[in-house]
């Protein structure tokens, strides 16, 4: 019914407004001080990079969320790169990635941010590629990886 | 979690540089009261009265693109010439226009009225004729009406064929101040 209006796509203003809190309190959680800040304007940058190439308005917390998480990742893989990955926090409240959060454990983060954005979100390859700081085509190869390593994953189980 | 006030400044100065911004504004104080000015690395894209960002974001983005953020840094140039103008140290403007929208007829009337000089005025009919449409002073009348950007493209210096001061999107008190300010009127 309001479909024109809820996808339009808000001035980066609004959108910067209505998420930054938010951002910030993921990125503090994963990285704590200092470092949150430089993530924070480095999520931002990211996000106003691909802002006019959007195609829709939808599900844009889930988009900034997930490249606030990949910046997080980064700086982590910076700083210790032999270290493990850390729990970082999810995108929650949201159904499709809740289920596809479970169903997809355990796959490797990028698969996994590929194919939650890709069928949990609807996203596009190019919003996909900019979450995750690669290219289009990384992007639908990374969700097309994920979903062959589940589908061996769960006929493994059948079988 | 509330992002703190510096840091927030920071990103949006970061922002401007980047280049990627398709517009850029902020709220400026003035004697006429808060404007709402908007940039674009084409020159001044809107100046408005109406200081509330909310009434011109939608339309900016039309006009512009989506990615638009409110930043003082990307203002300051307008924000000085502004500011010295009101101070009575600028008579004209250095700034450049962003005219993108406007059709070609108000494109012509607002470089002609751009040529109206500090402190004197010229009448609707006037202006029309050197926008080679003598004939035209009610269109005239309807750009400047429409006119993105006050002040700077001086329609305040733009009266009746007697001497009335007509009307001001701004409101007339402002388009008397203005004036005023100039010396053009007492």
């Amino acid at each position: 019914m309001m479909e024109s209006v809820a996808s339009r796509i808000p001035p980066f203003e609004t959108f910067y407004v209505e998420h930054r809190d938010e951002v910030l309190g993921v990125l503090r959680k994963s990285l704590g001080g200092d470092r949150a800040e430089d993530a924070f304007q480095e999520t931002f940058l990211r996000a106003l990079r691909a802002y006019d190439r959007l195609s829709h308005g939808e599900h844009l917390r889930a988009w900034v969320l997930t490249i606030a998480r990949n910046v997080a990742l980064d700086v982590h893989r910076r700083t210790r790169p032999t270290g493990e990955m850390p729990e970082l926090a999810h995108v929650d409240g949201l159904p499709a990635f809740v289920e596809l959060g479970e169903l997809t454990d355990g796959l490797p983060s990028t698969e996994r941010a590929a194919v939650v954005l890709r069928y949990g979100y609807d996203l596009d390859y190019d919003r996909i590629a900019e979450a995750l700081g690669s290219s289009p085509e990384a992007a639908r190869q990374a969700a097309s990886a994920g979903v062959r390593r589940l589908r061996t994953r769960t006929g493994r189980r059948a079988g | 979690m509330t992002v703190p006030a510096d840091l927030d400044h920071r990103f949006r100065a970061a922002a401007a540089r980047s280049g990627l911004l398709d517009a850029a504004f902020d709220t400026i104080d003035s004697p006429l009261g808060q404007l709402f000015v908007a940039v674009t690395d084409r020159g001044i894209l809107r100046i408005s009265f109406d200081s509330d960002p909310a009434e011109h974001l939608e339309r900016i983005a039309r006009l512009a693109g989506g990615a638009i953020l409110r930043s003082p840094r990307a203002v300051d140039a307008a924000r000085f010439e502004l500011e010295e103008y009101f101070d009575h140290r600028r008579r004209a403007f250095d700034l450049a226009v962003d005219l993108r929208g406007a059709t070609a007829f108000t494109e012509r009337v607002l470089q002609e009225l751009a040529r109206v000089p500090y402190g004197h005025t010229a009448t609707y009919g006037e202006l029309a004729a050197r926008a080679g449409r003598p004939q035209a002073a009610r269109a005239v009348g309807m750009v400047m009406n429409r006119n993105p950007i006050p002040i700077v493209l001086p329609c305040h210096r733009i009266v009746g064929a007697s001497g009335d001061l007509v009307g001001y999107a701004g409101g007339l008190a402002r388009k008397v101040e203005l004036l005023r300010l100039e010396g053009a009127i007492l």
